[in-house]
């Protein structure tokens, strides 16, 4: 199982496995989603003005992208530990690196989903407009800052899974970590809404940040995800 | 380990007892012969805390990130290396602990508020964050070798993503929002007795970073030591229940 073509099936089976759990179970519909909105819904609570809400609407889609995907990640990882299958797993001989892929994609997608569902939520509970260019923009941010955010989110929580105390462990370990993916992905979104008067083009150097942060993690995540869950 | 009771030795003894008398020199010049700056009257003898702590918790880091760097690439996989890596770390946090509060207090006096959302101010706030969360992976329990391999492989990481972090970071001060304070380090001229205190400050203080690393990896050890033996004893006392 080392081959090039075995880790590639490795990720997808993984991958897929993940999906048809979440599709199963519709934890992140009937559960994740929701909250995610409610959370839109109180920081529209928080700050009462239409204007601060159309100004801050980037920020905060993100950081309920940020909270979300906590849950999610913690969801993911009790899949593997309750049962003990990612021992199992690692007792077969199958490459971490290939597991941690496919997790990752899992995850990748779970959290576009949910980023779609929040930017749409922010476009008609705060009153956000968009350019078409904007929208593109927005579409690009979502995806790199989704591969960034998937894959640090994954080795963290690979670290935090079965571990006791772990539902208060993840988030003081991952928040600092993408605190650049909040930076570079509120200020690419603020371009794309054209939220305090930015312009589509001040969002692309922003792109740039996510897009390293992005590369440097699924780089990271593959060679580091095997010693950090080992044993 | 064997006779040994504390975690002292002659050594330590005496490094402590060079380090208490440095501090006390250094508190002296600091506080009493130093002069008061023109600027910045008597607040500028935080300085001589604020700057060795913030210097010792980088030393720190940098020798927790060496020694989990040591550990996983060396062949035998000492867990002296892990100890003395976590130790570190320990001792950066406090070091970090100490500077934020210092500086926030100078900040008060002299720029009237307790923090100010400056890059590096921000970036040193995700550091002890980051070092925060290193200790709490030290605790996570399993055996020996887990703990050294997670907290390696987590050190090397945080290496990692202080720079990005910094990085971004600065970008955001740069391009969202000028910074609204005065650049604390225009032109500062010391003079001699200041700018000796403030040497003095830094070897005391990375002579104190030395001597509690040596105390704690030593604690460490016996933390080891004692949680082994337990074991030990439990795994022999069932043995007997078992033959009896």
């Amino acid at each position: 199982m080392s081959s090039a073509a075995s880790k590639r099936r490795v990720t997808i089976a993984v991958a897929r496995k993940d999906l048809t759990i979440e599709w199963n179970s519709r934890i992140l519909v009937n559960q994740v989603a929701p909250f995610a909105a409610i959370v839109m819904v109180l920081f529209a609570f928080a700050l009462d003005n239409d204007g601060i809400l159309q100004r801050v609407a980037p920020g905060l889609v993100w950081l309920a992208t940020l909270f979300s995907m906590l849950v999610v990640i913690q969801r993911s990882f009790t899949v593997e530990s309750a049962d003990g299958a990612l021992d199992a797993l690692r007792v077969a001989g199958i490459d971490m690196g290939a597991i941690f892929a496919g997790k990752a994609i899992a995850l990748m997608v779970q959290l576009f989903v949910l980023e779609l569902l929040l930017v749409a939520t922010a476009v008609v509970l705060y009153g956000v407009e968009m350019t078409l260019a904007g929208f593109c923009e927005a579409i690009v941010t979502l995806l790199v800052a989704t591969v960034g955010l998937g894959s640090v989110g994954t080795l963290y929580g690979g670290l935090a899974a079965g571990a006791r105390g772990r539902e208060t462990l993840l988030p003081l370990l991952l928040l600092p970590v993408v605190a650049p993916v909040l930076i570079g992905a509120t200020r690419a979104t603020e371009a794309a809404f054209g939220s305090g008067g930015t312009t589509v083009s001040e969002g692309w150097p922003w792109i740039g940040l996510l897009l390293v942060f992005a590369v440097l993690f699924c780089a990271v995540g593959t060679v580091a995800f095997g010693p950090l869950v080992d044993e | 380990m064997a006779g040994q009771s504390g975690t002292g030795t002659s050594a330590t003894r005496r490094l402590g007892i060079v380090v208490i008398l440095m501090l006390g020199v250094l508190a002296l010049c600091g506080l009493w012969f130093s002069a008061e700056d023109v600027v910045q009257g008597s607040t500028v003898r935080i300085m001589y805390i604020h700057v060795p702590s913030i210097w010792t918790a980088y030393i720190a880091f940098a020798m927790t990130a060496v020694c989990s760097g040591v550990y996983l690439s060396a062949k035998n996989r000492s867990l002296a290396w892990d100890r003395v890596a976590g130790a570190s770390g320990e001792i950066g946090v406090l070091f970090v602990a100490v500077s934020l509060v210092t500086g926030s207090m100078w900040g008060r006096l002299t720029w009237g508020t307790y923090w100010v959302w400056d890059a590096r101010l921000t970036s040193t706030a995700f550091l002890f964050i980051t070092y925060i969360g290193y200790l709490a992976v030290r605790q996570l329990g399993g055996t020996h070798r887990q703990r050294a391999r997670r907290s390696s492989v987590l050190a090397l990481l945080a290496i990692l993503e202080i720079p990005l972090v910094h990085f971004s970071v600065s970008l955001w001060r740069s391009l969202h929002q000028e910074a609204s304070v005065a650049n604390p380090n225009a032109k500062v001229e010391l003079d001699g007795l200041m700018l000796f205190s403030l040497f003095l400050g830094l070897i005391a203080f990375t002579l104190l970073f030395v001597w509690l690393l040596l105390h704690r990896q030593r604690a460490m050890m016996l933390e080891d030591a004692f949680s082994d033996r337990g074991l030990d004893v439990a795994i022999t006392a069932r043995r007997n229940e078992a033959g009896a």
